[in-house]
């Protein structure tokens, strides 16, 4: 009974990591770039709900939709702004590029009063959770799995049945092949960053409605999402979720049953949470640098 | 005059790829250029097609200046192209990889169409329907459902002509669609070739290395070497004539080709 207590807790945290992956991984896929400032919309996408919610006023339903909207705005103007200049440079450059937005992006943060402290969102999930035959789920964990599971509902729609999360995935398959089947490989990319803005706030939020708003917290679940991509597969959709999840999990269980075990050697500090994503993530770069849904590049010499 | 490339230089920082190239290519005509290897005929079919811009010169196509167009423009003009180092889905199936190409040529706009119902689930149908009839042109029907990963090479190359062709195309620019294939898969490739122009009025400029086969089917010939047009005419002109046989055919006979 413990063990699935432990097991949901887990689940609902990597469902919150999976969320974050999923953009990550959206602009990797599309246009090979590795976002770094992947935390920075995370923070943002939480903070301008909780702005939008507290200080306009605006219900927090329709706060977290609009944040959501806003951050997806912010990704789409980035591409626009300094990566579509990069295009063709070398990837380091554009590696660089998105590690100084993250810098430029948390020093805009810290003028703002989120800068320095913490916050919490009006409640707007009723207290206490559900109890199901002794395990307990509290409202915060569902809206974490709900929230998920709607969003790759949505996902899977928007990449099976729209012309454009075709053209996507044309682009993420050959980008030569859909720029001459007349697909705007700009565009693409554009919108890549646009939802990745999107899925990221929306990890916010519901990182804002688990554990509160601070923002060393939130840019750390853009770290977080490291382990979870390389164990998926950098350019793996699904590979995201599952490795999201399965990190949330092992986390969940350092903390329950690894910390207590390191106590009984001397190790006293617990923690161990924070260690055991990257060892995997170690472990997968040793032995399967392509992640579990990752596409194998064989290149002829 | 359909295509009309009028003095096109392109440079690559001190290195000339192109030095004033022009070519002209009239509706229904099936155009060969021919060059030893690096004379520039893939970059010509690059800046065609969008993926370069010549640093001087003019590229118009019925009326569109495609000078400075980018690839997904010029393939909405009606201009369709099979590259040299198959460029397919691998990941998806032949008739997937058709389907890809029809999809999203069919909606100008993109964002009209993030609803796959009425209209749009209509016009896939009718796509299906093209895919089908070009996947029974192009003699593909035991490999409709199959991966392309899975594909030997040859069957590739055709694919990838037919992935062209479902973009109903104007004109169809086809990269060595014949480099690497079998004696008997070059003679398919061919009838293929002839097919498309015979049944579907497509102007085609074909880039190909096997001269026998270009002197064959071509109605005119354009010779490159060194980035340069140095002869331009009927086959059995271009052939005759001393500089061709200097630098294309003479280089071939040297080997013992």
């Amino acid at each position: 009974m413990e063990l699935v207590q432990n097991l949901i807790s887990g689940v609902a945290v990597g469902c919150i990591y999976a969320l974050a992956a999923l953009g990550f991984v959206l602009i990797y896929k599309s246009s090979r770039v590795i976002n770094f400032a992947n935390g920075q919309l995370i923070a943002i996408g939480a903070f301008l709900a909780y702005a939008l919610a507290v200080w306009v006023g605006l219900p927090v339903l329709l706060a977290m939709l609009l944040a959501m909207l806003l951050t997806a705005g912010l990704g789409f103007l980035v591409e626009r702004i300094f990566l579509r200049r990069l295009v063709g440079q070398p990837i380091i450059s554009v590696i660089m590029v998105t590690i100084g937005l993250a810098s430029v992006l948390d020093g805009l943060m810290y003028l703002t009063p989120f800068g320095s402290g913490n916050f919490t969102f009006p409640q707007f999930l009723p207290p206490g959770g559900l109890n199901l035959g002794g395990l307990s789920v509290s409202y915060p964990q569902l809206l974490a799995i709900g929230f998920t599971a709607v969003f790759l509902l949505i996902f899977g729609w928007f990449f099976q049945r729209s012309v454009l999360g075709i053209a996507m995935r044309a682009v993420a398959d050959d980008q030569m092949a859909s720029m001459s089947l007349g697909v705007s490989v700009e565009k693409v990319f554009a919108l890549a960053w646009a939802v990745a803005g999107l899925a990221a706030a929306a990890a916010g939020i519901v990182v804002g409605a688990v554990s509160g708003l601070n923002q060393d917290g939130l840019i750390a679940i853009g770290l977080a999402v490291f382990p979870a991509v390389i164990l998926g597969g950098l350019d793996s959709v699904p590979g995201a979720v599952v490795g999201g999840i399965v990190i949330g999990i092992l986390q969940s269980f350092s903390t329950a049953y690894l910390d207590g075990l390191l106590a009984q050697i001397g190790l006293v500090g617990g923690g161990s949470q924070y260690a055991v994503p990257f060892l995997v993530l170690l472990i997968m770069l040793w032995f399967k640098p392509h992640g579990l849904f990752g596409t194998e590049e064989i290149e002829r010499v | 005059m359909q295509l009309q490339v009028d003095k096109v230089t392109l440079s690559f920082g001190g290195v000339q790829a192109l030095s004033q190239v022009s070519l002209e290519v009239d509706r229904g005509e099936l155009v060969s250029v021919i060059g030893p290897n690096g004379a520039g005929k893939t970059s010509l079919l690059n800046c065609i097609s969008g993926f370069y811009h010549p640093s001087s010169g003019r590229i118009v196509f019925e009326g569109h200046d495609l000078t400075h167009a980018p690839p997904h423009l010029v393939t909405r003009y009606g201009i369709a192209r099979a590259f040299q180092n198959i460029e397919l889905f691998t990941g998806m199936t032949v008739l997937e990889n058709l389907m890809m190409a029809r999809h999203i040529f069919g909606h100008y706009n993109l964002w009209d169409n993030l609803w796959f119902y009425g209209r749009a689930l209509r016009v896939s149908v009718e796509n299906r329907r093209i895919c089908e009839e070009i996947i029974d042109f192009m003699e593909l029907e035991p490999y409709r459902k199959t991966l392309v990963g899975d594909l030997p090479y040859g069957v590739r190359k055709r694919v990838e002509v037919a992935r062209a062709l479902a973009l109903s195309p104007k004109l169809l620019l086809l990269d060595e669609p014949m480099a690497g294939m079998t004696l008997e898969e070059k003679e398919d490739m061919v009838r293929f070739i002839l097919d498309i122009r015979a049944e579907r009025g497509t102007t085609i400029v074909l880039i190909e290395h096997d001269l026998g086969v270009v002197m064959d089917i071509s109605d005119r010939v354009y010779v490159l070497d060194f980035g340069q047009v140095i002869a331009s005419g009927l086959p059995e002109e271009v052939s005759q004539n001393p500089r061709v046989q200097e630098a294309y055919v003479g280089v071939e006979v040297e080997h013992g080709a």
